[in-house]
């Protein structure tokens, strides 16, 4: 079943004008419904492309968080063989709103971590909405330490709306955990490689991100404040989240004029939850590619490589 | 360095910074609500003389309090492009800027200066909560590398004290961007074996909290400061319950591990110069008021033997 987003309206109702012609031709088969089905299929296929040729910011934002879009337990169930989960931060619990563990991807050895939405009321409760707690981090950090340590490469996938506000996780230190998790990104003599496959909400985005390259799917998203968060506090008024998510900038191909992103992975027609096996396949390459090119590396060179990308990120503005 | 900053520059420092309180002009303390003239309040760092309540202060006041005799080098801080993403919500970005330049006097919300405090070198930055909320930008992410660049090459202790509501929103992700170019600025700290020592003030909040200002070899607090990532409120809207009394607060902080110390602001140099002192493998410090060597007579100030 296709779930449409408010700005994809439209396009429900042709397709559930085919639906019902096709569904009227199998009930009465004298009939012949099929050449006026093709023709709404092929208006359908049109107003898609229409829509989708110029997302608005703000529909980006629709897009990313879509919840048929393929997350971070489709990719690494498609994508990765022998996956083989490590749990807990070793202090105070397992963050099930991170998924992290050896992997081989395409026969290589990696240590994948991601931010995990869920798909279910249930999936998505225990997953905490994708939204971790400071033993995410914390976890993840251990992850990222013992890929260091036997030089497997580290990939993260980020799909999550922020840090979770709550308040266990402050008493337990969610700062810290956060600032030390981007410290860990930084310490890395491996490959550290990112894709946001969804929303890279804050902090929480960084946190794993903070990598050698970093490449975002078409119409995912990445953010300092969600755009109802900006509006709220800078035009006073929630509702004006069109306006903020214009502001923001935080557009895949916004901030790779900026320079912030260094690939853009295309979607299929209609975003990656229309696709999602060929959206996940796109995924698969770039990140083989991305470590492959940074293979012949030294443990010091991809260090630096990386601080250096870091340090020289804002020395362009859009205009440039 | 030339001559004219290396001799002339610190003097000016000095004899401006020192502003002109006005006699007749007092405040109300917003905790105990007693009325303190402006000189009174001057003069104890801006704490209220009746309940201990730590009010704001400028980064120049803290530094001409911090640095001995009040001298201080301002560390050149390189200016990032202005307005990256052509920020517009209910004004220009660049007029919010411009508002905050001429309420502060300051150029960005961060201030960095070399000097010595009880004859100990060292490097401090300090962000201006009075800018634009004290908002990390990419200012503030040049002034803390420039900073930790500075340490590095004097071989100095970096002091930092925070005070901000979070990232600079009209810098959109350039601003999340701080909190990894923060980090940077910390591990070369780390790497030259120098002490990095972070005063968190009110308030720290958000994304600095969330980078360099919990990566510190120390971490001091002023008393109630409010030291969070996500606000009390956006945590009460989530959780829909009422949050506990002190949640947040210094000394809460302290309660769950994430300080080592809570400690008042007319106590702050004589604990950092004995910390970093001890540190850096450094003799134990004079305590009292010594003459500068080769300045003897011409700098004694007044007011420090008060302390
Ligand atoms: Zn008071």
């Amino acid at each position: 079943m296709q779930s449409y987003l408010e700005f994809e309206k439209p396009l429900a109702e042709i397709e559930g004008k085919a639906e019902e012609l096709r569904a009227m031709g199998r009930a009465n088969k004298e009939m012949d419904v099929e050449k006026e089905a093709k023709a709404l299929d092929k208006k359908a296929e049109q107003l898609l492309k229409d829509l989708y040729k110029d997302l608005s910011p703000w529909r980006k934002c629709q897009v990313a968080r879509h919840p048929n879009r393929p997350h971070c337990k489709d990719y690494i169930e498609a994508l990765f063989t022998e996956y083989t989960p490590l749990a807990g931060d070793r202090n105070f619990a397992d963050d099930h709103s991170v998924m992290g563990g050896l992997a081989r991807l395409d026969g290589r050895p990696v240590m994948v971590i991601g931010h995990e939405k869920g798909n279910d009321t249930n999936s998505r409760i225990e997953r905490n909405f994708g939204m971790a707690r400071p033993e995410g981090y914390r976890k993840a950090i251990r992850l990222m330490d013992l890929a260091d340590r036997f030089n497997v490469p580290v990939v993260t996938l980020v799909d999550t709306p922020g840090a979770y506000p709550g308040k266990g996780a402050e008493e337990r230190g969610q700062s810290e955990a956060i600032a030390r998790s981007t410290e860990k990104c930084l310490q890395l003599g491996v490959p550290l490689v990112s894709v946001i496959i969804g929303e890279g909400g804050s902090g929480g985005a960084v946190a794993f991100a903070t990598a050698n390259r970093v490449a975002m799917l078409e119409h995912s998203v990445y953010s300092v404040i969600s755009p109802e968060g900006c509006a709220s506090i800078l035009w006073k008024d929630a509702e004006k989240m069109r306006e903020a998510a214009e502001a923001l900038r935080l557009t895949a191909q916004d901030l790779h004029k900026l320079g912030v992103i260094d690939r853009i992975i295309a979607e299929p027609m209609g975003g990656a939850q229309r696709g999602a096996s060929a959206a996940i396949k796109a995924v698969g390459e770039c990140i083989d590619d991305m470590i492959t090119k940074l293979a012949s590396l030294s443990r010091d060179e991809v260090r630096r490589e990386r601080r250096k990308k870091f340090l020289n990120i804002g020395s362009k503005g859009l205009a440039a | 360095m030339n001559w004219i900053s290396n001799y002339v520059r610190p003097k000016i420092n000095s004899l401006f910074s020192r502003r002109e309180v006005p006699e007749n002009l007092w405040s109300k303390c917003e905790e105990c609500g007693t009325m303190l003239f402006h000189r009174e309040l001057a003069e104890n760092l801006n704490v209220c003389t009746n309940c201990d309540h730590h009010m704001g202060i400028t980064p120049r006041d803290r530094f001409h309090a911090l640095f001995d005799e009040g001298v201080f080098v301002e560390v050149p801080v390189p200016a990032p492009i202005s307005d990256p993403l052509q920020f517009r919500d209910q004004k220009k970005y660049p007029e919010r800027l411009k508002m905050a330049q001429r309420g502060t006097g300051e150029a960005e919300a961060m201030l960095v200066a070399e000097g010595e405090m009880g004859r100990t070198p060292i490097v401090a930055a300090a962000q201006n909560f009075g800018f634009m909320a004290g908002s990390m930008g990419m200012y503030v992410g040049n002034a803390i590398i420039a900073a930790a660049e500075r340490a590095v090459k004097l071989k100095r202790p970096l002091i930092l004290f925070s005070a901000a509501g979070g990232a600079r929103m009209q810098e959109g992700i350039l601003s999340l961007m701080q909190m990894p170019r923060t980090t940077v600025a910390v591990e070369m700290l780390k790497e030259a074996g120098l002490p990095y020592i972070v005063v968190l003030t009110h308030p720290t909040t958000g994304g600095v909290t969330a980078s360099y200002a919990m990566l510190g070899d120390v971490h001091i607090a002023e008393p109630n400061a409010l030291i969070c990532f996500a606000g009390p409120r956006v945590i009460e809207q989530t959780i829909r319950e009422k949050l506990p009394e002190g949640f947040q607060r210094a000394e809460y902080l302290l309660d769950h591990g994430m300080l080592d110390r809570v400690t008042h602001r007319r106590d702050m140099k004589v604990e950092l110069v004995s910390i970093l002192r001890m540190l850096m493998g450094m003799s134990p410090p004079v305590m009292g008021d010594l003459p500068s060597p080769g300045a003897m007579g011409a700098e004694t100030s007044d007011e420090k033997t008060k302390t």
